[in-house]
């Protein structure tokens, strides 16, 4: 272990903070999600890879529960997800979440949609809101347009405003669903750097994407899907060199070699 | 040179358009007009239009927001209320609330001023009707605005109601200027109805000068007119409105 992540664990305390247990769902006849159980620990950065349609974006929704689940247990920081109502909003306060398209307000500055959350949820005043808004608009690197409309950004500097508005909330978690799939080659570093920042930083993060590279050089594990099941966990290294599962072996295969 | 026979024609017509021609043609086109308070109607036009068009704004939102509530009672009584109100011809509401509401179960609408009564039914009974047209213009609206932005609202701890009103609510509005535009201008012709019930606006007022003046395609066109420069500004600003304030994407 070096030093960095066991002065991480020491700092955030031991423990397993995002617990799915048992997980089922349906959508209709198909079985997206099949006896789903995985745990990701304080600090850790977990991703998902899989091929299309084997339910890792249905998994990271469920998780804040955007997606409902039709069995099984999901817990975070100890606590098991409330149905609907305030504990639920309570609850994804502190779970962020940067979707594939991104998703932004588009009816608010790009400032505002960083301080809307801290306002009207953590009920922070508008003077310390709109500094933190800055500060991390600044971290992400587009400080300079937080006057302009979402529609106004390219899509690399949409999606950082996005993981500004969700760190924004000061989330014990972040959630990715594909955050870099809906993005011209060009810009996808500058989100992956920023996301890369975030690892470094601490964070604990579930990263649905296929950016392999991301998987390879930040995630501490990397968890494999396919047809609604997990197949295959390992750390990146040895998932990428030496794949136990034939699914896994075939599916790298596929998108390593050409 | 002109010949002299066309030029003494010219000379026996002057006489006639000197006539068209008298500072006076105008109010004696127009003397049906006097002793009528034309634009008093009209301005009791406007106060009914006015008042029913915030009043339905606010019952027409609160509709919307249960047709999308996530709770199945509340999306019932909105799909309902909908179904039922706009199927019912406004002159039946109006008609209602006066021989129904009022005299028979006594609603007197905190006043025991007939007039004033009558006024206030009219303006509970457009708002009651409109309503539903606002809920259906602005749920349209909010089906415009997409599923993510909901989603991110929610995803940063914003409830139902917060959702609602800071995230989806502003975009569907803009998004419905024009339609809402529409209900505004029928609405304000609709207010004629009120003239069932006695109330003393614009159509009442021309009943009143058909019966008793005889230039009754004139007296229509005046009205005609009065509701074409209340409506057409209204359309043409609200039109230009919706342009400058559509969310883009």
């Amino acid at each position: 272990m070096t030093d960095a992540s066991a002065a991480k664990d020491a700092m955030a305390g031991t423990g397993d903070l995002v617990v799915l247990k048992n997980v089922n769902k349906h959508f209709g006849a198909l079985h997206v999600l099949q006896d789903i159980d995985l745990t990701i620990t304080r600090g850790e950065v977990v991703v998902v890879i899989g091929p299309s349609g084997s339910g890792k974006s249905t998994l990271c929704r469920t998780i804040n529960r955007l997606e409902t689940v039709d069995s099984g247990d999901i817990s975070i920081d100890g606590r098991p997800l409330p149905q609907e109502g305030k504990a639920l909003a309570r609850l994804r306060a502190d779970v962020g979440m940067v979707f594939q398209s991104f998703n932004l307000f588009a009816h608010k500055t790009v400032l505002e949609n960083v301080m809307l959350g801290q306002i009207k949820v953590r009920k922070t005043g508008k003077q310390a809101a709109e500094d933190k808004a800055r500060a991390l608009l600044d971290r992400v690197g587009v400080g300079t347009q937080a006057d302009k409309y979402p529609a106004q950004l390219s899509g690399g500097q949409q999606q950082r405003v996005a993981i500004a508005r969700a760190l924004a909330m000061d989330p014990k978690v972040m959630l990715f669903d594909e955050p870099t799939s809906a993005l011209d080659p060009e810009m996808i570093n500058e989100v992956l750097e920023v996301m890369q920042q975030l690892a470094r930083d601490g964070m604990t993060m579930i990263v649905v994407t296929h950016e392999m590279g991301f998987a390879r050089s930040a995630a501490n594990r990397v968890v494999f899907m396919a047809d609604g099941r997990i197949v295959e966990e390992a750390a990146p290294d040895q998932f990428f060199s030496n794949p136990r599962s034939d699914r896994a072996k075939d599916f790298l295969s596929k998108i390593l070699h050409h | 040179m002109p010949p002299p026979r066309s030029r003494r024609r010219h000379t026996a017509a002057r006489p006639v358009r000197h006539v068209h021609h008298h500072p006076e043609a105008r109010e004696i086109v127009f003397d049906f007009l006097q002793g009528y308070d034309v634009l008093g109607a009209f301005w009791m036009t406007v106060k009914l239009t006015v008042l029913s068009a915030l009043g339905s704004l606010v019952l027409g939102t609160l509709l919307a927001a249960m047709r999308v509530s996530p709770i199945p009672l509340m999306r019932g009584f909105g799909t309902a209320y909908v179904n039922i109100v706009r199927n019912i011809p406004l002159t039946i509401i109006i008609l209602f609330s006066s021989l129904g509401l009022a005299d028979i179960f006594g609603v007197t609408m905190g006043t025991s001023d007939f007039d004033v009564q009558g006024f206030r039914l009219a303006v509970l009974s457009l708002v009651v009707y409109h309503a539903a047209f606002v809920c259906e213009a602005l749920r349209s609206g909010i089906n415009t605005v997409p599923v993510g932005q909901a989603e991110a609202a929610r995803a940063i701890g914003l409830g139902f109601g917060q959702t609602l009103r800071l995230i989806v609510l502003p975009q569907a509005f803009r998004a419905v200027v024009v339609p809402l535009a529409n209900v505004l201008i029928a609405l304000t012709k609709n207010t004629t109805v009120a003239a069932a019930i006695g109330v003393a606006e614009a159509a009442t007022l021309m009943k009143t000068m058909m019966e008793n003046e005889a230039q009754t395609v004139l007296i229509a066109a005046v009205f005609a007119f009065g509701f074409v420069v209340l409506t057409l500004p209204t359309g043409l600003f609200l039109g230009w409105l919706g342009k400058r304030l559509a969310v883009k994407r």
